[in-house]
């Protein structure tokens, strides 16, 4: 038998993307229900004082039990497009960047794109705390490399239905809530490149405690994501930093050019101690909703933007630079401008 | 070059100083980290980071939780030195 050689009767055309992308629109969901650290201390024979020292969390929010991801989603998103100043039917594909999603199958993305009532590609994607940089990212190179005109990015979370409230290393840590962000064209560069990677043997640093099959066959009780917080801060302040500060360089950025730093709001003594690192100028304002909000995972990054921006902390159209760090453990950071 | 355990000791002290802001004085060898000095497992991190760059000694996170007094970091970092 001879090798088969190709037709040659065809060729592809190239999609055609957008010179540059930007972030048109950001908005935020958080829960009704506040959670005092009170609600939280009998469990862990703690005090509202012991974790506010160690975490600088004062309060989170606690989804309702019949609010699913998908509410929290398509209420944050209906703020983004709000903001972008566009219908949901210009969407060309929606990313939730999520791991609190309840199903191993089906994604929790086509559901919120019908609740959104369009049929745009929709798919998730699992990068835990630095989901929604992850989203960005992938979002930005879709707008450029023309598979979409706008993107919508989702990071949320509800952390509640995964937190062990007996676990005194992480019952005061986590909360729920959803943040959005509309990713479309631009004239000029306004997401710098991203700046990624994974650190695949600490993958036990922050996991799941036990993979489903494990749960059944073994008869253990429910998984809760459980963390070595000490380790974490190790790696998230001295191994972080300079992965802020080659986003930085990779967009051609100083640090006294920046008007915001916004990274993931995992605790407020790794935010300070990344300062410290990074030795970033005073004037620049940092997102601290991790005090109110605690630590949302993948919605930390837009649900703090969202506050900078409508608090009038941040300004629009200023430069940002934007870090997700998290279970995998994986990372990516951007500078980009605010919309 | 390999230090004393005297110099390690007031080295830490200074690196404790640093971030805790309690007095060089206090920092010695049976004290204990937790219970005595009330130094919390993110402060000891980040004291333990400044301690590698310090004296140029590798401290695995696995480490961490066995040095429970002063004297037990001073041990661990004469003994790590290169």
């Amino acid at each position: 038998m001879t090798t088969p050689s190709p037709k040659g009767t065809g060729s592809i055309t190239a999609p055609e993307g957008a010179a540059f992308s930007r972030i048109m629109g950001v908005g935020g969901y958080r829960p009704e229900r506040v959670v005092m650290n009170a609600e939280l201390v009998e469990a862990i024979d703690s005090s509202d004082e012991w974790i506010q020292e160690r975490s600088g969390i004062k309060s989170r929010r606690f989804a309702a039990k019949d609010e699913s991801v998908v509410d929290m989603s398509v209420a944050a998103s209906l703020e983004a497009l709000r903001a972008a100043g566009l219908e949901p039917s210009a969407i060309d594909a929606v990313i939730v960047a999520t791991v609190t999603h309840p199903y191993q199958t089906p994604a929790a993305a086509p559901i919120v794109a019908d609740r959104l009532g369009i049929q745009a590609a929709a798919f998730d994607i699992s990068a835990a705390c630095a989901g929604y940089c992850h989203g960005i990212s992938l979002a930005s190179d879709m707008v450029r490399g023309g598979s979409a005109r706008h993107v919508l990015v989702i990071g949320v979370e509800k952390l509640s239905d995964f937190t062990d409230l007996t676990d005194r290393g992480s019952a005061f840590i986590f909360g729920d809530g959803a943040g959005a962000a509309v990713v479309g064209p631009s004239d000029t560069p306004a997401i710098g490149p991203t700046v990624w990677g994974s650190e695949g043997a600490q993958w036990k640093t922050i996991s799941q405690r036990d993979s489903w099959v494990d749960v059944r066959e073994k008869d253990l009780g429910w998984p809760a994501i459980g963390m070595a917080g000490q380790s974490v801060f190790r790696w998230a302040v001295w191994g972080m930093a300079p992965v802020a500060q080659k986003a930085l360089d990779a967009a051609g950025v100083r640090a006294e050019d920046l008007d915001a730093f916004i990274p993931h709001q995992a605790n407020m003594r790794i935010i300070d101690a990344m300062i410290k690192q990074l030795k970033l100028p005073t004037d620049i304002a940092v997102a601290r909703d991790i005090a109110e909000t605690a630590n949302t995972s993948a919605a930390s990054i837009p649900l703090a933007t969202e506050r900078m921006l409508r608090e009038g902390e941040a300004p629009h159209g200023g430069l940002a630079l934007q870090i997700g760090f998290g279970a995998g453990l994986v990372y990516a950071a951007q500078v980009i401008v605010l919309p | 070059m390999a230090q004393s355990e005297q110099e390690i000791l007031e080295g830490l002290a200074e690196i404790v100083n640093e971030e805790t802001g309690l007095d060089t004085e206090s920092v010695q060898s049976e004290k204990s980290f937790t219970d005595d000095l009330d130094i919390d497992s993110l402060s000891m991190m980040t004291i333990v980071v400044n301690a590698e760059e310090k004296f140029g000694v590798r401290i695995p996170d696995d480490e961490v939780k066995n040095l429970k007094t002063v004297g037990d970091a001073v041990s661990f970092i004469s003994k790590n030195q290169a």
